[in-house]
């Protein structure tokens, strides 16, 4: 579109446009930065400077502070846990069933696509699915964040689908070979849909580290807490220390300072913002994936 | 291939059942299916019984809607009392109360914040440098991925009375301080405003996708009739995306009702409970906090049977806009 034949207006808009993109791209990004730069300042200087994204005095005290106590680092290592234990079981479950769904021939597998699909339409909600949580014995344990959530309806139904529009030679080849449906699916299928598996893993893997309400809902013990839940005790209800009191310093436990808070943020953010490259290029074809048709 | 094929002591038998079996089916041919697919079926077995776990028994465990729950007498033994707790939830003034926040909050989330990745969308799409375009997407979808924990704790962060860095800038400009946080009024603008920040950026992925596969050719032809970059944009651009508007707004009205729970519950505190409540965080606070779980129960059933009205009527006007439907 010929760039040279623009007139004023169309120069003028092209100006305001990105002046406006410009805009909300540091909308977007300052809050970050500006709470990266805070955690590294002294509270003096918080209190005094309203604004700055480079501290003058240069401190660490902050994380210093949070990782005084095992409170935080045991958090993390929950979220980890969580993440990668409760990921590879997404996984497990949902290619597993998504690759028998896929097979059209399967007998009682219209039955098992409406049972699916009704669940995405209608739920028990949050009291029905606590109590059959807590039936079962899981209420303060990693399972309860786990096996509830293990098969998203709408990551089973792309993959499935994704399934089918595989070659069917390779997989009737393997099968004269004298491959079981198991073989096939984990010497042709699997390795054909390593990129869909990436994708997924992903989306689940986001969803564990970001999740907090599953934990709030299931897990009453503080030891227990992943991050995020110790992220809100700490940020926002201004708690520190739970849980360790005994532990740790007297002189520690008061309501956190704005440097603590922020520090808090910025361990939670990290990690997320080290796989961004990752997660920017997979999931952009995860949402054309699931808007191709669901 | 056929299941009945086997060697055993007594082969011959078989060998005759087989025939018979080809011929006049004595054995109904679905369970050679089953057992042709036997391992198939092994692979399915996990994946089913979550769903009827996770799934279908809490479904099957709304009927306590229409009992007096209690968790130490268990399900079987708990009185019956029929459709008292929706008669007393449809008493309750909270009933109002949850609808009309509810409500509001979805026109606002309808109004301010569903067009907002369209136009950022048709704006990033009339950048012709590809280096810029791709920088401000990359800077725009980050706090898509950001959890609502850490987008609520830096609200409060920056909004706090006790020297926010927003509120202090506030401070300097009117001097006084504005307790957004617990003011019932601010509520519902913070809520807009937080998902306006974490999700409009992402929100552009599906529009952008849309405005790529618009034909070039289509633009040409307007730019031989003469139209200029605004006329282009408004006789082939947006007609070219207005599917995929009508669709996501369909959706959008599908979910109604589907305030976004993890974000109000974080941003909701003792103050501002009356502006708050959706049915949701209603359904916790009564429910879990409080122990009432046939009432509770009953207060989410009402919205799950709401809520499925509402997507099977908004699948039936996404087939009479002549969309294919998504159910």
């Amino acid at each position: 579109m010929g760039s040279n034949h623009d007139s004023l207006g169309e120069k003028v808009f092209d100006g305001f446009n990105y002046l406006f993109l410009s805009i909300f791209a540091v909308i977007t990004v300052l809050p970050f930065i500006y709470i990266f730069a805070g955690s590294f300042a002294t509270e003096a200087e918080l209190s005094e400077r309203s604004f700055f994204l480079i501290p003058r005095d240069f401190s660490i005290s902050a994380y210093q502070y949070i990782f005084s106590s095992n409170t935080i680092f045991r958090s993390i290592g929950v979220s980890i846990y969580i993440t990668v234990v409760g990921t590879i079981t997404n996984l497990a479950f949902t290619l597993t069933m998504a690759y028998a769904l896929s097979r059209r021939d399967l007998l009682g597998r219209n039955l098992i696509m409406n049972l699916v699909i009704f669940s995405m339409l209608f739920s028990g909600g949050m009291i029905p699915t606590y109590l059959v949580v807590k039936e079962l014995g899981l209420l303060n344990s990693y399972g309860a964040l786990i096996l509830p959530g293990a098969i998203s309806a709408f990551n089973l139904i792309i993959i499935k689908n994704f399934f089918q529009q595989l070659p069917p030679g390779l997989e009737e080849s393997a099968r004269i070979d004298g491959c079981t449906d198991l073989g096939v699916l984990w010497r042709i299928v699997l390795p054909l849909s390593m990129p869909v598996i990436a994708t997924f893993g992903l989306f689940y893997a986001v969803g564990h580290w970001n999740n907090f309400f599953s934990a709030l809902l299931y897990l009453n013990d503080h030891t227990k807490w992943p991050l995020q839940v110790m992220l809100r005790e700490i940020v926002m209800l201004s708690q520190l220390a739970i849980g360790d009191i005994n532990n740790m310093d007297p002189n520690y436990v008061k309501p956190p300072e704005q440097s603590v808070k922020m520090a808090v943020i910025v361990t939670g953010t990290i990690p997320i913002l080290l796989v961004y490259p990752l997660l920017q290029r997979h999931f952009a074809k995860g949402v054309l994936l699931g808007s191709i048709k669901g | 291939m056929d299941s009945t094929l086997q060697s055993g002591p007594d082969a011959a038998v078989k060998a005759k059942k087989s025939k018979a079996t080809v011929l006049g089916s004595q054995r109904p041919s679905w369970i050679g299916k089953v057992k042709k697919d036997r391992w198939l079926y092994v692979l399915l077995l996990p994946g089913l019984i979550y769903f009827l776990v996770f799934k279908y028994l809490p479904m099957w465990g709304v009927l306590i809607a229409f009992q007096n729950f209690q968790p130490f007498v268990g399900f079987w033994n708990s009185e019956w009392v029929g459709l008292e707790n929706f008669r007393n939830f449809f008493a309750n003034p909270d009933f109002v109360r949850l609808l009309r926040n509810t409500f509001i909050l979805a026109v606002y989330d309808l109004v301010f914040f569903f067009p907002a990745p369209i136009i950022v969308a048709l704006l990033l799409n009339e950048i012709r440098v590809n280096v810029i375009k791709r920088f401000i997407q990359t800077m725009v979808y980050v706090p898509h991925f950001i959890s609502m924990v850490i987008v609520a704790s830096m609200t409060y962060v920056f909004l706090t009375t006790q020297g926010g860095v927003l509120n202090e800038a506030v401070f300097q400009i009117t001097g006084r301080r504005i307790d957004f946080l617990a003011d019932p009024d601010w509520f519902r603008p913070l809520i807009i405003l937080q998902i306006m920040w974490k999700e409009t950026g992402w929100g552009t992925i599906i529009f952008l996708a849309a405005l790529a596969s618009v034909d070039v050719e289509q633009y040409e032809a307007a730019v031989v009739d003469g139209a200029n970059r605004f006329q282009r944009l408004w006789h082939v651009t947006l007609p070219a995306i207005s599917s995929v508007i009508v669709i996501l707004l369909i959706l959008r009205l599908g979910n109604f009702l589907d305030n976004g729970f993890e974000q109000i519950f974080l941003m909701t505190n003792s103050l501002n409970r009356t502006v708050a409540d959706v049915f949701d965080t209603y359904v916790y606070f009564v429910g879990i906090t409080q122990g009432a779980f046939s009432y509770s129960t009953a207060i989410g059933l009402f919205k799950s049977i709401v809520g499925i009205v509402l997507i099977y009527g908004s699948n039936w006007l996404a087939k009479r806009f002549g969309q294919e439907g998504l159910y």
